[in-house]
């Protein structure tokens, strides 16, 4: 698999890149309507096309990969830093507060993730933090009770004995100790994981729940266009697959992180 | 609550109970018909793999099983409507009734449970085909088949079971967006509309149903742990 995750690494870094640089590779504003090129199949202006409001595709799946690898990329920093910081508190210090949080963990886990997601999304208005907020939130707790488990076990080490024989405070060996022995793991889970925030991502777009047109993401833009599937299909196929491109490689790099070092050890 | 009554919604005033019963068996033949599709072909996957281990078609069944988790199922959906309902006709685009009916939604909803039955059975049967009494099997001139369907399979089944039941228990609870595009009169899309409305008593009604069908799956996996693996059987009885 070394070489496909090598390709994937590559195809992934090229739509950040793209995505990030939108405004200097596309003439083309993604929010703009233009009245004179309204739903054109791919042709040499618009390589993938224009919608019904005459705004460049490849620009609009430009754009909404901002959007939506943004979105997925700060929801999973912040399911990871809760995650973490729920995991050390649980299995470093054990017996009641392990016994409390992970109660309210495996209640987060026993909710259909989407459902709880839409739910979350709908309480608050909609908006980039929202869906921020609603992938965060189902998220966290798989973290948290995957790095608890590692915590368990680094615990039982001789170096953590070593630390708590000269002096170190609880603090201390958390933070200096166990939380550096755990950010490998963290890592390739967040790896593995992230694809599947894009997933959600544009789920929740899909339903309309997600960041608000006229900006673009993937998600709304299939959502938005899949009354015109049989006139202009690919107003829906393009976007459909940047999603699939992009959530590809992350799984394909996750894959690749887990096999080369840590869940197997 | 206990006498099965689960209020009225607060929107159209009918007994929650009672749209649930008529939606939940929709919900159920969907998720058959997605595991009917999902099951054999993920297995096939499976065998795919280990039969060619490192060799082409093993990363081409691996590649597609990566894309199987990765494909966005609301755009999948689309596209088979778009092909063979829109072009080809030969299929209704959506709506709930008989056969017809259920096949793209089925497929599309198969195809995330096809993909992660296929990993499972790539990685278990691969670490059972290593196993001393497979290549004991193998001495004994069996043929591959017999080898891989009586000893491969049978060991790897406790481990696709779980993922089989998991997939299957998450199904029941509603496939949103599959019964959304296609028009499916599920569960799923009864509870999202619950959820948007703000009708509580239907999001309960559907989250007891949904739930309730999840436990009752597990309970049933851990039965047939039992049927299909002697050592938990064992196990259980000396504790």
């Amino acid at each position: 698999m070394g070489m496909l995750s090598k390709i994937a690494t590559g195809i992934l870094t090229l739509i950040v890149i793209a995505s990030v640089f939108a405004p200097f590779l596309t003439e083309y504003n993604p929010v703009k309507i233009d009245l004179n090129s309204l739903k054109e199949p791919p042709n040499f202006r618009h390589l993938l096309g224009t919608d019904n409001k005459g705004r460049d595709i490849l620009s609009r799946i430009l754009y909404g990969g901002r959007f939506s690898i943004g979105i997925a990329l700060i929801a999973g920093i912040f399911s990871l830093g809760i995650g973490l910081a729920v995991g050390l508190l649980s299995g470093y210090y054990g017996k009641k507060i392990d016994m409390a949080l992970m109660m309210f963990v495996d209640l987060v886990l026993s909710f259909p993730s989407l459902l709880l997601a839409i739910g979350i999304s709908v309480l608050f208005s909609t908006g980039i933090f929202t869906v921020i907020i609603a992938i965060t939130a189902v998220s966290w707790a798989s973290f948290a009770r995957l790095i608890r488990g590692h915590v368990l076990s680094l615990k039982e080490q001789p170096f953590i004995d070593a630390a708590r024989a000269i002096g170190c405070s609880d603090m201390r060996i958390i933070l200096a100790h166990i939380l550096p022995n755990c950010l490998p793991l963290s890592f390739v889970v967040l790896g593995l994981k992230l694809g599947g925030y894009i997933l959600t991502e544009s789920a929740l777009s899909f339903l309309g729940l997600g960041v608000q047109p006229p900006m673009p993401t993937w998600g709304s833009m299939i959502s938005l266009n899949r009354v015109y599937i049989s006139s202009a299909p690919w107003m829906v196929v393009f976007p459909g697959l940047a999603i699939m491109i992009a959530v590809i490689c992350f799984n394909i790099i996750g894959d690749a992180l887990k096999d080369r070092d840590y869940i197997t050890k | 609550m206990l006498k099965g009554e689960l209020g009225r919604s607060y929107y159209t005033q009918r007994d929650v109970a009672q749209d649930i019963m008529e939606k939940f068996p929709n919900t159920i033949r969907l998720a058959f018909g997605a595991m009917i599709i999902a099951v054999p072909f993920g297995i096939m996957l499976g065998f795919i793999s280990v039969t060619n281990k490192g060799k082409f078609f093993d990363r081409l069944a691996s590649i597609i099983a990566v894309g199987g988790i990765s494909l966005p199922v609301f755009w999948i959906g689309l596209i088979l409507m778009y092909f063979f309902a829109l072009e080809l006709k030969w299929l209704p685009p959506s709506g709930t009734g008989d056969i017809r009916f259920i096949i793209l939604p089925a497929v599309t909803l198969s195809l995330p449970a096809l993909a992660s039955i296929a990993r499972v059975a790539r990685t278990t049967m691969l670490d059972i085909a290593e196993q001393p009494f497979i290549r004991t099997a193998r001495a004994k001139g069996l043929n591959e088949w017999n080898i891989l369907l009586k000893h491969v399979l049978k060991n790897a089944l406790i481990p696709l079971i779980t993922v089989i039941g998991l997939d299957f228990g998450s199904y029941l609870n509603g496939a949103v967006l599959t019964e959304t595009i296609f028009g499916w009169d599920g569960i799923g899309r009864f509870m999202m509309e619950g959820i948007i409305k703000r009708d509580y008593p239907v999001v309960m009604g559907c989250l007891l149903t949904g739930t309730s069908a999840f436990v009752l799956i597990n309970v049933v996996v851990d039965v047939l742990y039992h049927y299909f693996d002697p050592r938990v059987r064992i196990n259980g009885n000396a504790k």
